[in-house]
């Protein structure tokens, strides 16, 4: 290994890292939003949404997230929007992880037994009450550890931004191979930032996971 | 948008010969790590000093990587240490050695599902460690793999798109040769057809999936009975209101 590619080019490693934890955080933040639609929609006491919620799902989580990069950055040119790189990355992350969190959201809500809805209910809640205070509540602690497994699959994932230009520490890391011209040494040092993100990660998710499972 | 222009016979076979390079790569890479991962999950499974370890350590780094980074590295990087691979070797090499840690973790996983009791008991009536395993522990191991295994076969095929970044023609790189032309009025139909191309194959795969898992839930036939009362009351609630 050559170490002189990491203190040589460290602040432009440190940008891409940086900027991989924030694309990270925003296709978070705006997946478990989208997410938790969806999920509602499938769950909903009303037939159409289901439906609407279950091609969702379905559909996108069984196409290539490179693919959905891809139908943003070059398939809108079509109808004359124009997306940057990270935009259309992020946005391509954001639709891709929601599709897996809200079936992790899903699966959540569905495993509290049926009984405490129709308790709530029969006690006089609305159904929004009930799923506020009685079963949000208990599916909180069983789509915790799925959630954290997405989170950790959202940061490796968001390599693909590299391929259009999105400003990641991939796209950082050809930077600096254009500089160095060592393939080698200079994607080393970039699964080795990758590593630091995601080894504690899914160390916790392995924990949380262990956890749930001794309470159940 | 020219939906006409971008569906030509040439254009179709051009997709076509894609989808089997991608169908090749995928299978290829399905078989081989299937095979090590099954391997490097029991034999991190059995806990045997020193191997179990430095296979651990091994299995999280791949995992914990981008697949993205991995192809890179199989396909730019090797050659600089001498090892030069062609695109299809490089592409299988690193989704095998990428799907292979993601497999080895399944496996484990659904082997220390079993309780410890299972293999006390099996050891206890006279079985020895490796009967034990294959008659006890495998079969019941097996049964609960099978969903997460599709699921990541699945993923897999998915995911043999991301060796479009080393030019292996498969279906995305044909699709993207289609319309890199120059004409943007094809752009959005070719990629629509590339979507359907890929859910198709995935979907019906995981209908299989289910379909196979349903057959094997041996563990719940007990509820069946419960479960059907349950069918048999949501079925009669409904009263119309003219009653």
């Amino acid at each position: 290994m050559d170490f002189s590619i990491l203190t040589d080019n460290f602040d432009t490693y440190m940008t891409g890292f940086f900027n991989t934890i924030k694309i990270s955080l925003i296709g978070l933040v705006c997946s478990f939003i989208l997410g938790a639609i969806v999920a509602v929609f499938r769950i909903a006491p009303l037939r159409i949404l289901n439906f609407i919620g279950a091609c969702f799902v379905e559909f996108i989580r069984n196409i290539p997230l490179i693919l959905i990069a891809f139908f943003f950055y070059n398939g809108l040119v079509a109808f004359h929007i124009n997306l940057s790189g990270f935009v259309a990355g992020t946005m391509a992350l954001t639709i891709y992880t929601a599709s897996f969190i809200a079936e992790a959201i899903r699966a959540g809500i569905q495993s509290v037994d049926k009984g405490q809805m129709e308790a709530a209910r029969s006690s006089g809640l609305t159904y929004i009450q009930t799923m506020g205070y009685i079963i949000l509540p208990q599916a909180i602690k069983i789509v915790i550890p799925p959630l954290g497994n997405q989170f950790l699959n959202l940061v490796k994932n968001s390599s693909i931004l590299g391929v259009f230009a999105g400003l990641d520490l991939m796209y950082y890391a050809d930077s600096i191979h254009e500089k160095t011209f060592d393939t080698f040494n200079t994607y080393i040092f970039v699964g080795v930032f990758y590593l630091v993100l995601t080894i504690p990660l899914s160390l916790l998710v392995g924990y949380l996971e262990r956890r749930l499972a001794k309470t159940e | 948008m020219d939906f006409i222009g971008a569906y030509t016979p040439g254009n179709l076979s051009y997709l076509l010969k894609g989808l089997l390079v991608t169908l090749e790569v995928a299978v290829i890479s399905i078989v081989l790590s299937f095979i090590i991962g099954s391997l490097l999950g029991v034999l991190r499974y059995a806990k045997i000093p020193l191997l179990s370890k430095v296979i651990a350590v091994l299995v999280e780094t791949i995992r914990n990587l981008p697949l993205l980074l991995i192809l890179f590295f199989t396909f730019f990087a090797l050659p600089e240490v001498g090892i030069k691979l062609e695109i299809v070797t490089a592409a299988i090499a690193g989704l095998t050695l990428f799907e292979s840690a993601m497999i080895a973790e399944i496996v484990r996983g659904g082997l220390v599902s079993i309780g410890k009791g299972q293999i006390e008991a099996g050891r206890s009536s006279g079985l020895s460690y490796t009967q034990t395993m294959w008659h006890i522990i495998l079969p019941q191991a097996l049964k609960r793999m099978i969903p997460p295994l599709v699921s990541q076969f699945i993923s897999l095929l998915k995911d043999t798109s991301l060796a479009v970044v080393i030019t292996l023609p498969e279906l995305l790189h044909n699709a993207r040769g289609i319309y890199n032309g120059g004409n943007y009025k094809i752009v959005f139909p070719i990629l629509l057809l590339t979507a359907i191309i890929y859910f198709l194959i995935n979907y019906s795969l995981s209908l299989l999936a289910r379909a196979l898992e349903k057959r094997l839930d041996t563990d719940r036939k007990q509820g069946t009975g419960l479960r059907k009362i349950r069918q048999n009351q949501k079925q009669s609630r409904p009263i119309p209101e003219s009653f």
